[in-house]
């Protein structure tokens, strides 16, 4: 009957549609995320901090958690525990990293803020997170975290828990070797 | 858009042909070749009544381990794959089959006319089928067994920590998505451009009408599923990281998307049940269905809605406070087109002349206990609450209550509805009554307790549990067992109809109204070759 042709293309075009939205929904979540900064995640490049005015009649609490992936066998954690920096002030965190195997390892590490909310408002200048760490094995290094609060930060928060979780990327980096590039800029 | 079907002038050379044409290649080749919709129909409905029981079995396994503490007959990876392959054919294979095929059985005799738009099509998307399942079922024979990752097959579950038969999981459930999108097709095309002359839109039954809804559902829904069986496929072999936080995906992106696809699936699965339902309590309450319009749009409403509600699975993966809001209060507001259903369906039966056959007593306990399901939903929709109930057997009581006393009860009393049609013998009337009662029983034993160890915080998807479940899990395990044998009666029930009996009426039933009542029992093998007229 020809006249369910027209019918069927459009029902075949709704299917394919579809198909396209379900993949679209990966960079939709991503643009979602990245202006309404639920789901923690933090901005993959460098703050300036320029023009930040700082707030001293608040105090933040920010709490510093490291774990490497299960796969990861780097020993990797933070200097302290916790500090307490007001917001617009610049501070300088740095993270202990060591290889105790005998091989070269590259590491990626992988931020998450909580409460998400306040991913928006947690800055970082300069960060080992935005690009690929290389270490020799039996090596140790500090990577340094630069960042600051801003002062729009919400009043119900005063705590911040910044997480990194470090996973190897050693072979994903042997891949793309000839055009070496630093995948977090 | 109506369109009539043949030309004025071609009648009389068709109905002389078909004098001829009922004669069908016989044996296996009838069934291979077949474009008819009544056998289409006949082989989607066994086909969903065989793994019906397959899935049954694994189920049946499932409460075997269950039956005490302790691990007594199954390793927990296979206690794994049983849950996951029991869940994926019950909703795959046993119930949207089932609700394919009495669509193909019933909707061309519901609105007058000859066959499905597209028989041929038709008999593609139901031959794919046993493959599909074929391939699924025999993953569990794999080297490191068959899916384990739960029907869900939440990343990294199904990226990084499964074996290699998650290749063969996607692979069948992309055929099963082909199929069932060429199904939809059919459906939608047969009901817009095949109606009798004088069928509108609000003359369509209502089982023709939660169907073309229905069918849109799944053309929407099903390529989105394709979809992220593909990213979990490309993740795990080809180093895609879809879901992999180390390559910048996000695991909790996998959930948003499988459940952007799940939510509207678990209305696939009963909105079907509604059309059957409000078809079955006018006949035997022999009154009009009380509040048609209202039903078509309750129906389209619950369409909707279920494509914005999916994050109520996911209450506890921290979402913020305002998009948990949105959520709780959307799926909320799926209570008020449902109740508006359940009103009517009682309100059709307010002082009726109500006999109580096996099609009715189905119906009658799908109202009720759908209810409780719907009910024990809204709980699970109230955010801080489900922090507890997550993952609890709370949930397992009530999907269970929604899809085996909705969704199957709901396919049980249509099969004995138009059975005496399909076959032109009446079921034995007191084998049925046991059917029911048996499974109506059975079946809150089974399923009842679980909502109390559930709130009790026993977990699901753990093939061992704290002693002091011990008793309501025996307890279960017993009303599992029973609802099991009480189907081999339904089993006898088909066998008997189906090689004879008490010759059905063409009515069959005193209060049945519609024009799939008005041709003979059996319906012939072709039917409204002349499109009937509707007054």
């Amino acid at each position: 009957m020809a006249q369910n042709k027209p019918l069927i293309g459009k029902l075949l075009l709704v299917t394919l549609a579809m198909f396209g939205f379900g993949f679209a929904l990966v960079p939709l979540y991503d643009v979602f995320c990245d202006i309404t900064g639920i789901n923690g995640k933090t901005a993959a490049v460098a703050a300036t901090g320029d023009n930040a005015i700082v707030d001293t009649s608040r105090e933040i609490t920010i709490e510093f958690l490291a774990r490497p992936n299960k796969d990861m066998p780097w020993v990797f954690k933070p200097e302290v525990h916790s500090m307490k920096v007001h917001p617009g002030e610049i501070h300088i965190m740095n993270y202990l990293a060591e290889n105790p195997t005998g091989r070269m390892i590259v590491g990626q590490a992988v931020p998450s803020v909580s409460p998400g909310q306040a991913a928006l408002y947690f800055n970082k200048i300069e960060c080992f997170c935005f690009s690929q760490q290389q270490l020799a094995g039996g090596k140790d290094m500090l990577m340094p975290l630069q960042f600051y609060v801003d002062p729009a930060l919400p009043a119900q928060f005063n705590t911040i828990t910044l997480n990194y979780t470090l996973y190897d990327v050693t072979q994903a980096w042997a891949a793309q070797q000839p055009q070496q590039d630093n995948i977090g800029e | 858009m109506s369109v009539v079907i043949t030309e004025p002038n071609d009648h009389e050379q068709h109905d002389h042909e078909h004098e001829h044409h009922d004669h069908k290649p016989a044996g296996i080749k009838r069934w291979l070749y077949t474009t008819n919709h009544k056998d289409i129909g006949t082989m989607y409905l066994v086909f969903a009544l065989i793994m019906f029981f397959i899935g049954g079995a694994m189920a049946m396994v499932i409460r075997l381990e269950l039956f005490q503490p302790g691990m007594q007959f199954v390793e927990p990876h296979f206690f794994n794959q049983m849950t996951t392959v029991h869940g994926l054919i019950m909703v795959f294979g046993a119930v949207m089959p089932a609700f394919t095929g009495l669509a193909n059985w019933m909707i061309p005799m519901m609105i007058g006319a000859p066959d499905m738009a597209l028989p041929r099509m038709n008999n593609w998307s139901f031959w794919i089928l046993p493959f599909a399942f074929l391939i699924l079922l025999l993953s569990l024979f794999m080297p490191g067994g068959g899916p384990s990752f739960g029907w869900t097959f939440y990343a990294p579950l199904s990226t990084t920590y499964s074996g290699d038969s998650t290749a063969l999981f996607v692979f069948s459930v992309h055929i099963m998505g082909i199929s069932s999108i060429m199904g939809a097709i059919n459906v939608i095309v047969t009901i817009w451009n095949m109606r009798a002359p004088g069928m509108t839109w609000m003359k369509m039954p209502l089982f023709v009408w939660t169907w073309f809804i229905t069918a849109f559902l799944l053309i929407m829904v099903m390529p989105v599923l394709a979809g992220v069986v593909t990213m979990v496929l490309t993740d795990k072999y080809f180093g895609t990281s879809f879901f992999d936080a180390a390559g910048g995906g996000d695991p909790v992106l996998f959930q948003h998307i499988f459940w952007f696809f799940g939510h509207p699936e678990v209305y696939i699965m009963i909105l079907p049940a509604f059309g059957i339902v409000s078809a079955i309590i006018p006949t035997f309450a022999r009154k009009r269905l009380f509040g048609y319009a209202s039903m078509v749009y309750a129906t389209a409403s619950i369409a909707i809605l279920s494509f914005l509600v999916w994050a109520h699975h996911m209450f506890t993966t921290g979402m913020p406070v305002f998009a948990t809001l949105f959520f709780m209060y959307a799926t909320m507001l799926i209570a008020v087109p449902t109740g508006v259903k359940v009103f009517n369906w009682v309100a059709t039966m307010w002082r009726g002349a109500m006999t109580f056959e096996v099609p009715m007593m189905f119906a009658l306990a799908f109202i009720v206990l759908f209810t409780i399901g719907g009910f024990s939903g809204l709980m699970l929709a109230i955010t801080p609450a489900d922090f507890q109930y997550h993952d609890t057997y709370f949930v397992v009581a009530h999907f269970h209550y929604v899809l085996v006393t909705g969704a199957i009860f709901s396919i049980v009393a249509a099969v004995y509805y138009w059975l005496p049609k399909w076959t032109g013998n009446m079921y034995d009337e007191t084998l049925g009554q046991w059917h029911f009662w048996c499974s109506l029983i059975s079946v809150n034993m089974l399923f009842f307790p679980m909502h109390f160890v559930g709130l009790a915080g026993m977990p699901r998807r753990i093939p061992d549990y704290a002693l002091q479940f011990a008793d309501f899990n025996a307890f279960i395990s017993i009303g599992g067992f029973l609802f099991g044998l009480s189907q081999l009666i339904f089993v006898w029930v088909l066998i008997k109809c189906a090689r004879g009996g008490v010759k059905a009426t063409d009515q069959v039933w005193e209060g049945a109204e519609g024009l799939e009542w008005e041709v003979p029992s059996p319906a012939p093998y072709h039917t409204f070759e002349t499109p009937p007229v509707i007054k």
